[in-house]
């Protein structure tokens, strides 16, 4: 009966019956995550046997792990990538343009100098300032995917935005420790 | 309806005290409370800050009156009684509830759902399952404080947007941001301080008055008294401008002095303040700011001060929502939640909920570093697989360190178990591939499994949890428990199996009536047998005779549950589609 688990093994795209764009329409894959979890949630299964509860527990974790890996731009982008073949190597390849590290070194040079003196407007200020730089190059990013198919040019935007993430990651832990 | 069932007096909450006395007998609840001052060594006050928690884990435990015990992982108390674990101790409040609700409901409860603070890590969760179980309570589910809240509020308002629950309670302070939409609570991010609550408000009261009235060191005696009036103090501050203390200790030292507003206001600044930092953070990690949330649901008896509720105003630039006992709301939702868990749901009455894991959970890496496998705020349930390999020709074993906590070294983290994994295949350094999955289940529970890879082996894994008690520990206590009450050991578990076997049956049955075309004729009739043969075997009283033909129905049943699961994912999906060309 191995038609039966075709859903479970699927890709994620597949599982929620999406087209493989990075240009996603978010409120159809949370409308589809939300109607699939409706039927599969543990909570919907408390009453029932073991064998269910089990199922439903190992059903909601994959509906769970596709979903938080299609509505991020970044993770879908990875996975998006690799499941046509041009996986962007974040590990192995690090190699970036010379004026794309060289701004990056600035704002990290600010977050440090704010960190330092505890700026939480400054701060507030570069995270703002680096939130609208992601924006626009993951709208460009889905051009290159779905549009021109540039699939190089892709893997290098995405090595890039995820250091930019990195970097929004760390402005997030000095906001921390400068308002705990 | 959902309502908080009162006790014989009418009185619809339980303080958490549970009192020891020399011939064994426990009491719970007021009577306990009013006792203790006069036997504060065996009158145990919120032991839900011990659950799950070693010594150093607890604030002020130099002033507790409490002889503690030093035990691996999570400490016990040495009473008249004897060595008490908290899981112990919390199993006596549990049973008490339990027991009004039978008394109320006239019968046996079906299922329980146990409402924890949603910044309980993982060894606090598992104490507060083990103490239920303890209590002979049937865990539905381990549900959020917060989030029972939110659905408490949100169906009672039918709300929709944005919105905080702030919590604070007696020792725990919570925060959640939920997106709350038609049939969905959405936990988006959560934050918070296990150790923080109405309880350390008191103790800078208590320390207050000893500071303002050059009192002696106190006996366990007077310190209990004074902790008390500061209590009341804190309790009249939320509707007066200020509160008097009197009280004559034993010691022969008179107190007498007014605690105001604006001198509470100012030793509880610290305070206060650690409940803004992770309601801020818990923003930034819903992605979200002040602006996007509409209301901030106030939950927990510790909202009523008034410096709290003028900071949350500040804080979320708007009046928060007091609409709602805060005593009340989360016993309330979680009924609510209870009902639908157990099953019991009318047409459009039925809903969604997503919640979170609180805390990072990470593994021990070179150098006591720690690699973050699942993050905070992850959905649950949530699953992540990570492969190890050996550095050494020929290794057999290796241990694995998970720690739960946002820090980075290991040693900042709250070390939840150290897992050996044996028996994999002597290959050279760097060959061998083990695989580990670490599942968090949607009572926020870890556990863990392991293979190898290249030789498709399961790697035996040994579990050393640095917390929690043994299947061993939990049967030992059980037994105790029934020679001390009197009842019978034996029989208690029989019936136990036999309403085991009634539950399996009416599951199997219901899922027959729903989908029996998913099974060949043989395969109906082999289900059919196995339900027969259980039928047969559950009225009687040989235990293991049941447990054998409830194990076989099990099996029987896996490949029909499958289907079944695979159907109704199919049927979502089919239901999406036609939307999507319907206009």
């Amino acid at each position: 009966m191995t038609t039966f688990d075709l859903n479970f093994a699927a890709d994620h795209f597949t599982l929620f019956g999406l087209p493989r764009v990075q240009a996603l329409d978010l409120g159809n894959l949370e409308n589809c995550f939300r109607d699939i979890q409706a039927q599969v949630h543990p909570d919907k299964h408390a009453h029932a046997a073991d064998a269910d509860r089990r199922l439903a527990m190992q059903w909601s974790t994959r509906i769970n792990e596709a979903f938080q890996t299609l509505k991020s731009p970044g993770k879908r982008a990875r996975y998006l990538l690799a499941l046509l073949g041009h996986d962007p190597q974040i590990e192995s390849n690090t190699t970036m343009p010379v004026e794309f590290l060289m701004s990056q070194m600035d704002l990290r040079e600010a977050v440090m100098e704010a960190r330092a003196a505890s700026d939480e407007e400054k701060l507030e200020a570069v995270r703002l300032t680096l939130l609208n730089e992601i924006r626009a190059d993951y709208e460009r990013l889905a051009g290159l995917i779905d549009v021109t198919r540039d699939f190089t040019a892709a893997a290098s935007l995405v090595r890039q935005l995820m250091f930019q993430e990195k970097l929004l990651n760390e402005i997030d832990d000095a906001l921390e420790a400068v308002t705990a | 309806m959902s309502v908080v069932l009162n006790d014989v007096r009418g009185r619809p909450l339980l303080p958490s005290v549970v009192r020891y006395d020399v011939d064994g007998s426990v009491e719970v609840g007021y009577g306990a409370e009013a006792r203790q001052s006069i036997d504060p060594k065996n009158t145990i006050l919120s032991v839900k800050r011990f659950m799950g928690r070693g010594r150093h884990d607890i604030a002020h435990i130099e002033t507790l009156p409490y002889d503690f015990v030093d035990a691996e992982g999570m400490v016990k108390l040495k009473t008249i009684a004897g060595v008490k674990s908290p899981v112990e101790i919390s199993a006596e409040i549990l049973k008490t509830v339990r027991n009004r609700a039978e008394a109320s409901l006239g019968g046996e409860l079906t299922g329980a759902v146990i409402t924890v603070p949603a910044y309980f890590d993982d060894a606090q969760r598992q104490a507060t399952k083990d103490a239920a179980r303890l209590a002979g309570l049937n865990v539905l589910r381990l549900l959020n404080e917060p989030t029972a809240a939110a659905i408490a509020y949100g169906l009672d308002n039918s709300v929709e947007g944005i919105y905080a629950v702030f919590d604070l309670g007696g020792g725990t302070f919570d925060i959640s941001i939920l997106r709350l939409s038609k049939g969905v609570f959405e936990v988006m991010a959560t934050g918070g301080d296990s150790a923080l609550g109405g309880d350390d408000f008191d103790h800078r009261i208590f320390c207050w008055i000893i500071e303002q009235a050059k009192l002696a060191p106190l006996s366990p005696q007077d310190a209990r008294l004074l902790q008390m009036r500061a209590r009341e103090a804190k309790e009249q501050l939320s509707q007066h401008g200020q509160a008097p203390i009197t009280v004559k200790l034993g010691s022969g030292e008179y107190v007498d002095l007014v605690l105001t507003t604006e001198i509470f206001t100012e030793i509880s600044r610290t305070l206060v303040q650690k409940t803004i930092a992770p309601s801020k953070k818990a923003l930034r990690d819903a992605g979200l700011t002040v602006a996007d949330v509409r209301g901030v649901v106030m939950v927990g008896g510790s909202t009523r001060m008034p410096q709290v509720q003028h900071a949350v105003a500040e804080l979320f630039r708007q009046e928060p929502l007091n609409n709602l006992d805060p005593d009340k709301v989360v016993a309330l939702g979680a009924a609510i939640q209870a009902n639908l868990l157990a099953g019991n749901r009318a047409a459009g009455d039925d809903w969604l909920l997503l919640d979170v894991i609180p805390l990072s959970l990470g593994l021990e890496t070179m150098g006591g570093l720690v690699e973050k496998v699942i993050p905070r705020n992850s959905t649950i349930p949530v699953a992540r697989a990570q492969e190890f390999t050996t550095f050494k020709d020929g290794q057999t074993a290796m241990a694995i360190q998970v720690v739960q906590g946002e820090r980075e070294l290991v040693s900042d983290c709250r070390s939840l178990a150290r897992f050996e994994l044996r028996g994999i295949p002597p290959m050279v350094a760097g060959a061998a591939r083990i695989r580990v999955t670490f599942q968090v289940d949607a009572d926020g529970l870890l556990s863990v499994t392991a293979r190898e890879q290249t030789s498709g082996r399961e790697a035996h894994i040994e579990v050393k949890p640095a917390y929690g008690l043994s299947d061993g520990e939990i049967a030992g206590m059980l037994k105790d428990s029934f020679s001390h009450a009197g009842d019978d050991a034996f029989r208690r578990a029989l019936r136990e199996a036999q309403v085991e076997s009634q539950r399996l049956i009416e599951a199997t049955q219901s899922a027959l009536d729903d989908a029996a075309d998913l099974l060949s004729i043989l395969e109906r009739a082999h289900i059919d047998a196995a339900v027969a043969k259980l039928q047969s075997v559950m009225t009687g009283d040989d235990r293991r005779a049941i447990d054998g033909a409830m194990q076989a129905l099990s099996a029987a049943t896996n490949e029909f549950a499958a289907r079944r699961m695979n159907q109704s994912v199919r049927r979502a999906l089919a239901g999406r589609n036609i939307d999507q060309i319907s206009p």
